[in-house]
């Protein structure tokens, strides 16, 4: 599988990250070249193999409901950049 | 001074014949006088680290010393540590001031070490040379013979593997997600493990791929790695993937020795155009063992040529998902943008450099709608049969050799054509990763440019004891000395 | 009979089902130890993993856990003993980590069922198609400054439970006494408290339309409707709004909408071009949630009574009818209320009593049974005094209506005031002789045959008796002098 420039943009758009048209065709390139590495696991036979997600083979573990944390309002907001009051700010959202 | 190991050290400082006072300055001053060279530490802790060692010699006073007090240590700048700037190499947390501290460094503080700085990376730990980091390339402190330029230490914990190298720290912390810890340590001639999956705390530690992700020491030798590591290990209700297992005494392991082991081979790591200098390194390896009374055995690891392609998926992927949190909201970098997307979009375009930027688009493709099938699954389920295959070399071995990596320490510059070149670095330590395995890197000699090169041991999940084992013996047999040219006290 | 819509063309069929999002009572949030409660000061319930800080981790609550499997009990549906967190991935100000964690691929819970009674008294089953765990969003205010918005983090990462149910739902009624009777489960259950004001509870509700015979045609999704009339105004409105684009010869698209109440339609939101690729996938931080079969049957074994278990037993055990058996178990309080009071007294009279003058009274000075001034035993304490005749029906109507004004006790009131009822047969027998002799005429008329002014001779005589008298002696009474 192939990126067109357009699919460069989708995911850009997608991972919010702006990229203007020089920089597709540069990422275009070089994404394809990842990818064609990647495509050579489409030799392995995985008929019937339980996908493995993760490095751990253990069960989660719980924790009891307890409040632990909180009420550090200050620190949470310590390096925020642009905050009013107790609130994080961000420019204007219409919904 | 500089001559002693971590070891050494701490039984010094402990028979009073030296202050944590005396070597933490002596290292700040190396610090200050060679990082503007080599550029291993982003950031230097001076008076902190001061502070930290007179408190250490009023515990040294009275005799009740932990395993790591006084020892000054450099701490990769992946680590959030309370107080102090913490950068992840990256642009996008040029001014991040984390209000607690990694329960890794929380350990090592509770053990008396003291933090000389921050450690240069790759940015987010993606990369294997330490170019990808905002805060400038970290040199290497090895040069080829009759050539002075500028080589890469490998990555991403190429600053903490400089450091150690450069004698600029005696030992630094570092994670390893497809080969951070072990491919830098093999291109500065140092030592590295990175541990079991579950065996350090991940919590504040940033991350890059939480199922691969893992911390791990860099030190001078096996038995430095193993004593910071036995500080560093240790189950953390804070992270739910932190294995509730017992941390057993890795420094005694390192006496074991190797006699009645059974040492595996992947046939599969004799890749075509493997250089005959690795090679005949390897070699050197097993028969080393061998003397040792180790008996070696030739195993398959059939899976083991589909890891990086794999790993490209499965981390990358993680990452994308990872990384959405820097969106110059709460901490970090701001750009300015008239709606959120827009601000979104120019401050990770500003913030992220164009590796992170790339693996972000990776990962955010392989598992969007359509796609996720073909590429993450599948992913996913290569992943299953490289640790199957491992689990069945593990029924007839107790830990297998590999090189570490397929070159020496490139230069600055190299290798950076086309991302795969890069990633092709990681080949033999990747698999490891997928695993949860535990690997262990050792200087074995060098190569005919007079460059340090490194074995791999791999092991068994949880039981970093026998790859300190096999270590030592490689460590003694090979008998390292070579020191870098850049380094304090040359 | 099946509720339908009239369009030009036509007759038209509902066809809805409901994701209910349900945030589950636990002191703590699902992946953090900060507080889960309503209402603090902003920001101020926010751990760093809340904030998704560079390195936080979450670990999850085992109290939520729980609740999601006494739930699923509750809604007799399938435990999964594996399931799995997922990552939903998007951007949003109010969304910390970038990703939502939820179960996407594997809920904690399966398929299970609720019945509902409509108001002619059918029974319709709606299935559940499964239950699963995430964690809610923080707030974002829009309207305390000009240029920006102003983002809380309490909410971010209190667990929510989200019930998604069949497209089983055929009317508007449906979709209220759906929801009505899930909120009910939920809080008997006390994993809810489904208070749809603080956004306890919030719905989005699926809707399409078709003619009898069809499949399914293309459906909508209107957001967060909070509260059970909203929903079934929602219903109604975004069906007949399909219809006539429908029936104009238009085509209705996917998409999701919102419901404004106050014009009663619905409208489309602001669309998002990437708003359907959220790329889930098993959320690496979380290793699989294992559940112990003996765990699951221990909490199987404390689940409290449930409403239908509950208004069956009414029924068999206290001669109600399903109806009246209904109301009482409405809530768990007004059902403890009436068992209290209906024991070791008469079961039925003890359910006409709570449901008519004391819900009466309670409705008039407006409160709850929560708040009523007035204790099951303070109740039966007035039922008491009719059984042994201290007082009768009309004077205890009057006794409970100072009980509910004063808060003062049965027998206090009636004797502060003299209500006890009269049964001295002397005293009767001189009023009945006193009304009789004063209504010459209507007793001439009685006898000639007009039997109804029975009733006036009793009501003059009970007059007379300031209410007092003993209604089966009086009836005596004038019998006898009648005749
Ligand atoms: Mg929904
Ligand atoms: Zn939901």
């Amino acid at each position: 599988m192939s990126l067109d420039a357009a699919t460069v943009r989708r995911i850009a758009r997608l991972s919010r990250i702006r990229i203007d048209d020089s920089q597709t065709l540069q990422m275009q390139a070089e994404l394809n070249g990842i990818l064609a590495m990647i495509e050579t696991l489409s030799e392995v036979d995985v008929t019937g193999v339980q996908p493995l997600a993760g490095g751990a083979d253990m069960a989660l573990s719980l924790r009891p409901d307890v409040v632990t944390d909180g009420g550090q309002a200050e620190a949470v907001l310590s390096n925020a950049p642009d905050r009013d009051g107790p609130f994080y700010a961000v420019p204007k959202v219409v919904e | 001074m500089f001559d002693l190991t971590l070891s050494q050290a701490r039984d010094a400082l402990r028979a009073r014949t030296l202050s944590s006072r005396e070597l933490t300055a002596a290292y700040l001053g190396a610090i200050d006088a060679l990082n503007p060279e080599i550029n291993a530490y982003i950031t230097v802790t001076h008076d902190a680290a001061l502070a930290s060692a007179d408190a250490a010699d009023a515990v040294l006073a009275t005799g009740e010393a932990g395993p790591m007090t006084g020892i000054p240590i450099a701490v990769k700048d992946l680590f959030c540590t309370k107080g102090v700037l913490t950068t992840a190499g990256s642009r996008i947390l040029g001014n991040f001031i984390p209000p607690y501290e990694s329960t890794v460094t929380a350990n090592l503080l509770r053990d008396g070490a003291v933090f000389l700085g921050k450690a240069n990376l790759d940015e987010f730990a993606m990369g294997s040379s330490n170019m990808t980091s905002a805060y400038g390339a970290v040199v290497n402190p090895w040069t080829r013979r009759g050539d002075n330029r500028p080589l890469v230490p490998g990555g991403s914990s190429g600053g903490s593997a400089a450091a150690v190298a450069a004698r600029l720290a005696l030992g630094a912390t570092a994670t390893d997600t497809g080969g951070s810890i072990r491919q830098p340590a093999a291109f500065c001639g140092i030592t590295g493990i990175k541990p079991t999956y579950g065996r350090c705390s991940r919590w504040g530690v940033v991350a890059f791929a939480s199922s691969l992700d893992q911390a791990g020491p860099v030190a001078r030798t096996v038995q430095d790695c193993a004593i910071m590591l036995g500080s560093m290990a240790g189950f953390d209700p804070k992270d739910g993937t932190s294995a509730d297992i017992a941390v057993p005494d890795f420094a005694a392991a390192c006496a074991r020795g190797v006699k009645g082991l059974r040492i595996g081979v992947p046939r599969e790591y004799r890749l075509d155009g493997l250089s005959p200098e690795i090679d005949a390194l390897w070699q050197q390896g097993l028969a080393w063992l061998r003397d040792a009374g180790a008996t070696i055995v030739d195993v398959s690891l059939p899976h083991t040529k589909y890891g990086l392609a794999a790993y490209y998926i499965v981390a990358p992927a993680e990452a994308s998902s990872n990384l959405a949190r820097y969106d110059g909201v709460r901490f970090g970098l701001r750009a300015d943008g008239h709606d959120l997307t827009e601000l979104y979009e120019a401050t990770r375009a500003e913030g992220f450099g164009a590796e992170v930027k790339r693996r972000i688009m990776i990962g955010t493709y392989v598992l969007s709608a359509g796609y996720y099938d073909a590429y993450y699954l599948r992913a996913q389920k290569v992943r299953a049969l490289i640790l199957r295959d491992f689990t069945e070399a593990f029924e007839h071995v107790d830990a297998l050799l590999t090189p570490t990596a397929p070159s020496a320490a490139f230069g600055q510059g190299e290798k950076m054509d086309d991302p795969v070149t890069m990633y092709l670095n990681d080949v033999f330590t990747v698999p490891v990763n997928m695993a949860g395995l535990p690997g262990l890197s050792v200087p074995a000699g060098l190569d005919a440019q007079g460059l340090p090169l490194g074995l791999q041991v791999i092991g068994r999940k949880f039981d970093e004891e026998t790859l300190f084992a096999v270590g030592a013996v490689l460590e003694r047999s090979a008998g390292f000395t070579t020191l870098p040219t850049k380094r304090a006290g040359a | 009979m099946a509720y339908t819509l009239e369009g030009s063309t036509g007759t038209w069929e509902i066809v809805c089902g409901l994701e209910v999002h349900a945030q589950v009572i636990s002191r703590s949030k699902l992946f953090s130890g900060a507080s889960a409660a309503y209402g603090a000061e902003p920001n101020s319930q926010v751990s760093f993993v809340d904030a998704a800080f560079p390195g936080m981790l979450p670990v999850p609550n085992a109290e939520c856990v729980a609740q999601a499997v006494r739930t699923g009990l509750g809604l007799n549906a399938q435990i999964n003993l594996w399931s799995r967190f997922d990552r939903k991935n998007y951007f949003y100000a109010d969304l910390p980590q970038g990703y939502q964690i939820s179960q996407f691929e594997h809920p904690i819970v399966g398929t299970g069922v609720v019945e509902v009674t409509l108001a002619d008294g059918s029974v319709k089953q709606i299935g559940v198609t499964r239950l699963h765990l995430e964690q809610d969003a923080g707030k974002s205010l829009h309207d305390q400054d000009p240029t920006r918005s102003f983002i809380d983090l309490n909410r971010s990462g209190v667990a929510l439970m989200e019930i998604v149910s069949e497209p089983d739902i055929r009317s508007p009624e449906e979709a209220g006494a759906y929801l009505t009777k899930l909120r009910q489960i939920l809080r008997y259950l006390g994993t809810c408290d489904g208070n749809m004001d603080e956004g306890s509870m919030r719905a989005d509700v699926n809707v399409s339309v078709r003619k009898a015979g069809e499949g399914f045609r293309t459906r909508c999704e209107v957001k967060n409707v909070n509260s059970i009339r909203f929903v079934m105004m929602a219903v109604e409105a975004e069906a007949k709004r399909q219809i006539a684009l429908w029936e104009d010869g238009g085509e209705v698209v996917q998409e999701t909408r919102l419901f404004d109440p106050t014009r009663n339609e619905t409208r489309s939101m602001r669309s998002k071009e990437d708003a359907h690729d959220y790329r889930y996938f098993p959320d690496p931080d979380l290793l699989p949630l294992v559940l112990d079969p003996d765990w699951v049957a221990q909490l199987k074994a404390t689940l409290p009574e449930l409403p239908d278990a509950k208004t069956a037993r009414f029924m068999r055990d206290y001669g109600l009818s399903p109806y009246d058996a209904r109301i009482l178990v409405m809530e768990q309080a007004s059902a403890d209320f009436y068992e209290r009071l209906a024991t070791g007294r008469d079961a039925k009279q003890a359910a006409n009593w709570m449901m008519g003058d004391f819900y009466a009274g309670l409705n008039r000075t407006g409160r709850s049974i929560e708040t009523s001034p007035i204790s099951a035993d303070g109740l039966g304490e007035l039922l008491d005094l009719i059984a042994d005749s201290t007082i009768n029906g009309r004077i205890a109507k009057e006794v409970l209506e100072a009980m509910i004004d004063t808060g003062e006790r049965a027998s206090v009131i009636v004797d502060q005031k003299g209500l006890r009822q009269v049964t001295d047969t002397g005293a009767i027998d001189a009023a009945v002789d006193k009304v009789l002799a004063a209504n010459a005429d209507k007793v001439a008329q009685y006898k000639a045959g007009a039997e109804k002014l029975f009733g006036f001779f009793v009501g003059q005589v009970m007059k007379a008796m300031a209410g007092k008298g003993n209604p089966a002696l009086v009836n005596e009474a004038l019998k006898a002098k009648l005749s």
